[in-house]
């Protein structure tokens, strides 16, 4: 693949944390391409760095080597060019839906109505449509992730980092919150990278799964998913979703027993 | 009962205003039943009547005023004064660096203490008032809310910044609307604060206030009296609290929930 292509570039970008015991290596020096469009999950077992990667590519986090390129530019801050959905409940509680959604075109110096328009839109394709004037604290936490992602979304950026967003829901909610962002972006084309530690979700949502060690963390796959879109919750039970699916438990329960025995005293 | 149940609305209204009942029949009993002498303690109705007699004849309300005037005028200085450099130290480890240790250091200078100086720098006009309210409460305003700024949840900067704010932005649109409720919580503990040094305020080298009765009413042993003026001050400290309890309460709706 071509640089020109890609929207985002990762580049042999490592990162040790330094401790009283130390130097520890949580990310070995990665490299990652995503294109235009692509949905890229990243699958691994806790404490791999996957999270530190993607905090690295928004801006929070600052690599120890190496460099993350969004547009063929080297990024040295969060930007609102690549919106963020977090696992923890991150919707500032002062706000009601609308002015979270409103948050990011706000700041842009957008006039109100246009700010409206485009939140209103998103909220509308969240299904939240009723709750513009709720506060966070009135919504579930699967509504308050969904408020999380149309604010992200309308924000209108070039890549969506998601960082196990539907890690802290319940089974039944996170499979209907993976139908609708899987909907939307279908609907809207956007580039994601999301991370997860479930594997129906990375193979579900991906169209490229990309598999993490254990710490200290290096890509050890890359594999498309060869699940044509639109993708319906059935596609869950098919030959080929099992089968990629059994190939990248194999590939994780390793690293998940790689890490245990690392971390054993 | 068990513990951590919470109270019905009336219930909780009622047995509030009940222990009032059982606090004044109790003094009731000790002053009329003629188990305290009336030198040292008056009774309730003796204390109704010289309070009538105080607000009527006597210019109590303009008193009453006074205090009142230099509790808010003080505070107001020292709020006014506190919130931005207490958000600021919140928001700027540096700054809070530069100002945390002598704010520690200031903050437990007793107040009251420094009545002879400020009589000798200020004179015994309303600014030695004001001034020592503002001593007493600037500086442990300016410590808690840089305290309440600086525990921000650091997950609602992160997502503040991936939505594109810089740091102006972010101080005053996650900073400070984040920590508004607790600083308001802050400052209706604070002007409870204030009350007290006010008081000591009159009773030293003042010509008018409730401290000033009360110093006055002490040369006569009317213990009536010193009770009354004491009695103003809770009821003015209690209707202010609900008040700003209110205020906090409609400005801050979100702070509400889930509680």
């Amino acid at each position: 693949m071509s640089d020109g292509l890609d929207v985002l570039s990762v580049r042999g970008v490592s990162r040790s944390f330094r401790s009283t015991h130390g130097e520890t290596l949580a990310l070995e020096a990665t490299d990652l391409q995503v294109a235009e469009n692509d949905f890229v999950t990243i699958l691994g077992p806790s404490g791999c760095g996957k999270s530190t990667l993607l905090r690295i590519v928004a801006g929070l986090d600052v690599p120890t080597s190496g460099e993350v390129l969004l547009d063929g530019r080297r990024i040295a801050a969060p930007g609102a060019d690549r919106g963020m959905v977090f696992q923890s409940y991150t919707l500032f509680p002062w706000l009601t839906v609308q002015d979270n959604v409103c948050f990011g075109l706000r700041e842009r110096g957008l006039p109100r109505a246009g700010q409206l328009e485009i939140a209103n839109g998103f909220i509308a394709k969240v299904g939240l449509r009723g709750f513009e004037h709720h506060f966070p604290k009135q919504l579930s936490g699967g509504m308050q992730q969904r408020t999380a992602i149309a604010r992200a979304l309308a924000n209108g950026p070039r890549i969506l980092l998601m960082d196990e967003p539907f890690g802290a829901l319940d089974h039944q909610t996170r499979e209907l919150m993976q139908e609708l962002l899987l909907g939307i972006w279908e609907a809207e084309r956007k580039t994601v990278l999301f991370v997860t530690h479930d594997i129906d979700e990375a193979v579900f949502m991906g169209s490229r799964v990309v598999v993490m060690s254990a710490r200290p963390g290096r890509i050890k796959l890359d594999r498309s998913v060869p699940i044509a879109h639109p993708r319906h919750y059935s596609v869950k039970t098919t030959p080929a979703f099992s089968a990629l699916k059994a190939e990248l438990t194999e590939q994780v329960r390793v690293e998940v027993r790689r890490g245990a025995e690392l971390s054993a005293p | 009962m068990k513990p951590l149940t919470p109270v019905a609305p009336t219930a909780r209204l009622l047995l509030g205003i009940a222990f009032f009942i059982v606090f004044v029949a109790g003094w009731s009993l000790a002053t009329f039943g003629g188990y305290v002498s009336k030198t040292f303690l008056a009774d309730p109705l003796t204390m109704v009547r010289s309070g009538y007699t105080l607000l009527a004849t006597q210019g109590f309300g303009w008193d009453i005023g006074w205090t009142v005037w230099r509790v808010f005028g003080g505070f107001m200085i020292a709020a006014v004064l506190a919130l931005p450099l207490g958000v600021a130290m919140g928001a700027y480890k540096p700054v809070e660096a530069f100002f945390e240790p002598f704010v520690s250091f200031a903050r437990y200078l007793p107040a009251s203490a420094f009545i002879p100086l400020l009589i000798l720098w200020a004179g015994i006009g309303e600014a030695q008032k004001l001034a020592l309210i503002f001593i007493g409460s600037f500086f442990q305003l300016v410590l808690m809310i840089a305290v309440i700024v600086g525990n921000t949840r650091r997950d609602l900067v992160e997502a503040a910044y991936t939505l594109g704010v810089g740091d102006r932005g972010l101080i005053r649109r996650v900073l400070i609307p984040g920590a508004a409720p607790e600083i308001a919580e802050v400052l209706r503990m604070v002007l409870g604060w204030a009350w007290t040094y006010v008081i000591v305020a009159e009773l030293i080298g003042a010509s008018s206030g409730i401290g000033h009765m009360i110093t006055d009413s002490q040369a006569l042993l009317a213990t009536d009296q010193i009770i009354f003026g004491i009695i103003v001050i809770g009821l003015i400290g209690l209707a202010s609290d609900m008040l700003f309890k209110l205020l906090n309460r409609r400005l801050f709706p979100w702070a509400q929930l889930g509680r």
